[in-house]
């Protein structure tokens, strides 16, 4: 009997979102919109991130459909102003962007690879259980605060090598 | 009243205690104890203020006729905001700010968990986003009040002080006027008289594990549903609203 742990298992909505970017007839948006990073973490891209759910072209222009990590993100107004950029650069220039919030974001929609990029920019990725230091892998940290330089982290120490890190929160 | 103006009116109630109490959050911002709280209350501030865009947002789409979330948030007087009291009571010392922060955090996390099965499904999105931040910020808050609560003299002291002046202030919490009554019935609004019991056990449990005393009601003060407010939300709006008060239209 394989274990059901170690089975990787996709969020539903997730499954859904790599669907419409897998059958999309517009392949191209998606790709201009994958040179689109992070602003807090350079390293990642919205895609990449779970905040670009959705992004398709008919008569009235580009609908760029996102979703935000926390409510009152302010790296949201950025992010827009990026994607829109990305797009005008390639000459999309009339561009709809609508804000979802439903389904919820969670940081369940990040992928290993995304997770290993966040580590190595040095911001710890989210787990359950185990928070691992990512300048020297430790695991023996402590919190210094629930909140770190944004919402969407939190302020640790690794009790090995001393450094302090951000953790990204498991919401 | 049609449909769309009754549910405005209660989104509204949902955007002015969420504005009104994130900009309360915001003036610990450089102010607070240590540099890390100071980012975790201004981070925490910030979550109640996109919050109270969310539901402006929807409160505009809701009213028409040129109405957004600015002129919801920068045009409207004291009598005209509906934020619960508890909401609007001017920061004071930290303790105070920890437990008027607990006491609404404790209410806020089943309340959102109720919304989110409002037969409203706007109102149900955007409660599923905020229930994860409330989860996180009542875990922060309980920290607080067992940390001041059961520490020096002094704080505990603070604690006891902030206690007996804003428990009055929580009965308005779980009051239910006619338009509540009508959203209740439809299955829109959520009634709080059912989270009533938890919010006490909730508050109970921590208060007892930090050693603090469960105050005796006797007294109760509402009336923020109905634009009957404290001196103070007119300090905080004159604040607030400066800019477009002075510059109307004004944009960054």
């Amino acid at each position: 009997m394989p274990n059901a742990d170690l089975i990787p298992l996709l969020p539903e909505e997730e499954l859904a979102r790599r669907t419409r970017r897998a059958e999309s007839p517009h392949p191209e948006l998606w790709s201009i919109l994958d040179g689109v990073m992070d602003p807090e973490i350079p390293v990642i891209t919205l895609y990449e991130l779970g905040v670009l759910q959705d992004v398709y072209l008919d008569d009235d222009g580009v609908h760029l459909v996102m979703t935000p990590t926390y409510i009152g993100c302010p790296a949201m107004g950025v992010m827009e102003e990026d994607a829109r950029a990305a797009l005008a650069a390639a000459g999309y220039t009339t561009v709809t962007v609508e804000m979802r919030l439903a389904p919820a974001w969670t940081t369940a929609w990040l992928t290993p690879e995304s997770r290993r990029k966040m580590a190595e920019y040095g911001v710890a990725a989210p787990s359950g259980e185990n928070i691992q230091c990512p300048q020297c892998r430790s695991e023996a940290v402590v919190i210094i605060s629930e909140f770190g330089s944004t919402a969407c982290k939190a302020l640790y120490r690794c009790q090995s090598c001393s450094e302090p890190f951000d953790l990204f929160k498991a919401i | 009243m049609s449909d769309n103006a009754h549910i405005a009116k209660y989104v509204l109630r949902l955007a002015d205690d969420a504005l009104v109490l994130g900009h309360r959050l915001s003036e610990w911002t450089s102010r607070a104890p240590f540099l890390e709280e100071d980012l975790a209350l201004t981070n925490v501030a910030l979550d109640f203020v996109g919050r109270a865009r969310m539901y402006y947002q929807y409160a505009a789409e809701l009213t028409g006729g040129g109405a957004t979330e600015d002129t919801f948030a920068y045009t409207r007087d004291a009598r005209e905001f509906s934020n619960l009291l508890l909401c609007e009571l001017p920061r004071g010392d930290f303790a105070f700010s920890v437990v008027r922060q607990f006491l609404y955090d404790a209410f806020a996390l089943p309340f959102l968990r109720e919304l989110k099965g409002s037969s409203d499904q706007r109102l149900a999105g955007i409660a599923a986003k905020a229930e994860k931040e409330s989860t996180y910020h009542l875990r922060r808050g309980k920290e607080w009040v067992l940390r001041l609560g059961d520490g020096t003299t002094e704080s505990h002291q603070r604690m006891r002080q902030a206690l007996d002046e804003l428990w009055g202030y929580t009965h308005e919490l779980f009051e239910v006027d006619a338009l509540e009554e009508a959203l209740i019935a439809e299955g829109i609004a959520v009634d709080p008289r059912t989270i009533r019991d938890e919010w006490q056990q909730t508050v109970t449990s921590v208060l007892i594990q930090a050693t603090l005393p469960v105050p005796e009601s006797s007294w109760s003060v509402q009336g923020g549903r109905t634009g009957y407010h404290t001196e103070s939300l007119g300090y905080l709006l004159a604040e607030l609203q400066f800019m477009q008060r002075a510059y109307p239209g004004l944009r960054w």
